[in-house]
């Protein structure tokens, strides 16, 4: 844990006693710039790209929802028209935006529960296996991982693919009573999962799960080797059994990692992109957009609609701010900054 | 049963579900890795063929020489690899100096920074491709590596800092103020006491930069309209747009993109968890 007098440097604030303060006037002389201005020098760059290619995009985005942007503006031949709440009437009144808004937050739910389960499983199941079997996992672990989005939805294409894929073959092998062919068939072969939305987002389920257990499974490890063993101890003299003991130590112990995690996986899977992109091959079914797709379909499908994008956009954003701030502030009450 | 056979049937038990884990999450990039060195007849067939009988590495040689899109992946790679250094380049300079900022001064603003630093980091990429896009287009950089490279130094930078805050403080502050002792000015302390200490956290934030860019669909996808430009993410996407998908090509492809990743990542991951979750996880 940092502890805040070694961090902090300088300044008027500073505790210290004289002769640091002596030294820094005279670091100041050295370098001709006066010691309180250091520290914002050295923000210069960092700030300029955050105001100028975060926060004033931000901002933009949430003008153009008010504007119409088309070819015209992008060129710059025509300046923005001025459309008020139009863009977003249309958006309201549009089914599309509902069945994006319901895939995302159902996925959502679906994938951050499973990918919690899944993934807190796996780290208690690490924290209990020896030191060479768990380093063993942990790697395993480390390639599903460490794919890139667009690769995973590669994988899981192939995975699920109508004809080739194994997950049909596996149907295939389960007894009629547990799995049949859908539509009376005598096979799974040939059932396609990537054209109809459910299906599709069953697939996106099994990519993001597996790609996103890890993450969740190392920071439970980490958690885990955090709790003073005394506690186990305590609780075994007193004779509580290990379920006794998951809930009534473990959970609660691990419950500030659960909260960020928590966060972290719902804004990940809220704006889960490349993968659902390439499972999709191109903003092709419409009733399978998420938000994110939809934005961006709307923004830069010709006829690009920019200012219809920017309005879902701000939709969305305004969604994963709220989120956002109890990540914050959860981040602001542990951490010492 | 006796105390001793059942803890050994828990041991068991618990190596038999890590078995399982390891197959699991391994699994699908052994697929990719493996389809990738079969031959057609292996891939396209409703059997279950575990491992390719005979090697091939006509796929490889495949994209390697015809590519996609008219071009070679070597091209999609070299684009990946510009648009991924050169923000790598840019974003960990720009990240040490606020991360010293941070870690080393306090001053008016601070905190509000490092909220703000927090907030942007959850910003949906793909609502700031709209503007983005726009201002690329509005100064001429659109199809041009520059603009991306912008763009992703942008969407790299807060987390960066984040992560090399913690390095930066790591730092005893005594070994500065010796080397100010005797004598070393302001610059030379930075360069010769601060910067090799914070090198190994530098490389671990320059591989999640790298990373993040390697990786990018969406910007790469709008911002680069020909297919000269386009990144290895942006190329994948035509193998399966062709007439009935090419799986071996497509693996091939994958697999190639892929490996320089999993490199990277395993050399950081520790670093990756212990940025993200802060100071949730302590110990």
């Amino acid at each position: 844990m940092a502890n805040p007098t070694t961090v902090a440097r300088g300044g008027g604030s500073s505790p210290s006693p004289g002769h640091r303060r002596r030294k820094e006037s005279g670091r100041a002389r050295a370098s001709g710039l006066p010691a309180w201005s250091i520290p914002y020098v050295l923000l210069v760059p960092g700030l300029l790209v955050i105001a100028g290619l975060l926060l004033y995009p931000m901002f933009q985005l949430a003008v153009m929802a008010f504007q119409k942007v088309g070819l015209a503006q992008i060129r710059g031949t025509r300046p923005a028209e001025w459309v008020g709440l139009e863009n977003f009437e249309k958006i309201l009144s549009n089914d599309i935006f509902w069945s994006a808004l319901r895939n995302t937050v159902a996925f959502a739910f679906v994938a951050v529960s499973l990918t919690l389960i899944v993934g807190t499983a796996v780290g208690v199941l690490l924290h209990r296996l020896g030191r060479k079997m768990s380093l063993f996992v942990v790697i395993g672990c480390m390639f599903a991982w460490a794919v890139p989005p667009v690769a995973q939805g590669v994988i899981w294409r192939s995975l699920f693919d109508a004809e080739a894929g194994i997950v049909n073959w596996a149907l295939d092998l389960l007894p009629n009573w547990l799995a049949a062919p859908p539509d009376g068939a005598r096979s799974w072969v040939g059932t396609p999962w990537l054209t109809d939305t459910l299906p599709l987002y069953i697939a996106l389920v099994f990519c993001v799960v597996w790609a996103g257990f890890p993450f969740i499974a190392v920071s439970v490890l980490a958690g885990l080797k955090g709790i003073p063993a005394e506690l186990y101890e305590a609780a075994r003299v007193d004779g509580s059994g290990p379920w006794r003991t998951f809930t009534k130590i473990t959970l609660p112990m691990l419950k500030p990692v659960f909260a960020v995690l928590t966060v972290l996986s719902i804004i990940w899977d809220f704006k889960v992109f490349s993968q659902l992109y390439t499972l999709m091959n191109g903003h092709t079914n419409r009733e399978g957009y998420n938000l994110s797709m939809y934005a961006v379909a709307e923004a830069f499908k010709p006829p690009q609609k920019l200012g219809m994008g920017a309005a879902i956009s701000v939709v969305l954003t305004i969604i994963l701010l709220v989120i956002t701030v109890v990540y914050v502030r959860q981040i602001v009450k542990q951490e010492e900054m | 049963m006796t105390p001793l056979a059942r803890k050994r049937l828990g041991k068991i038990l618990l190596n038999t579900a890590g078995v399982l884990v390891f197959l699991y999450a391994v699994f699908p990039v052994y697929w990719m890795v493996s389809t990738g060195f079969k031959e057609n007849d292996q891939i396209f067939t409703t059997e279950f063929v575990p491992f390719p009988t005979h090697f091939t590495f006509d796929h490889f040689a495949r994209v390697l020489t015809e590519g996609v899109a008219n071009n070679s992946i070597w091209l999609y790679m070299r684009n990946s690899a510009i648009v991924a250094l050169g923000t790598v380049l840019i974003g960990s300079a720009f990240a040490l100096l606020s991360a010293t900022a941070i870690a080393r001064f306090r001053f008016k603003g601070r905190g509000m920074f490092l909220v703000v630093l927090l907030v942007v980091q959850m910003l949906p990429a793909e609502g700031l491709l709209i503007p983005l896009y726009m201002m690329v287009k509005r100064v001429g950089l659109g199809d041009n590596f520059i603009g991306l490279i912008v763009t992703q130094v942008a969407l790299t930078l807060p987390f960066g800092v984040w992560m090399l805050r913690t390095f930066v403080a790591a730092v005893p502050k005594s070994l500065e103020e010796a080397a100010w002792i005797d004598g070393a000015g302001r610059m030379q302390t930075f360069w010769r006491v601060l910067f090799p200490l914070v090198a190994p956290g530098l490389v671990a934030t320059s591989i999640f930069s790298f990373i993040t860019a390697w990786n990018d669909l969406v910007f790469a996808l709008y911002l680069m309209s020909q297919s000269e430009g386009y990144t290895m993410p942006v190329a994948l996407q035509y193998f399966i747009g062709q007439k009935g998908v090419d799986w071996g090509a497509i693996m091939a492809g994958s697999t190639l993109m892929t490996i320089p990743v999993v490199v990277f990542f395993l050399l950081v991951q520790r670093r990756m968890v212990s940025g993200l979750v802060a100071g949730a996880v302590k110990g």
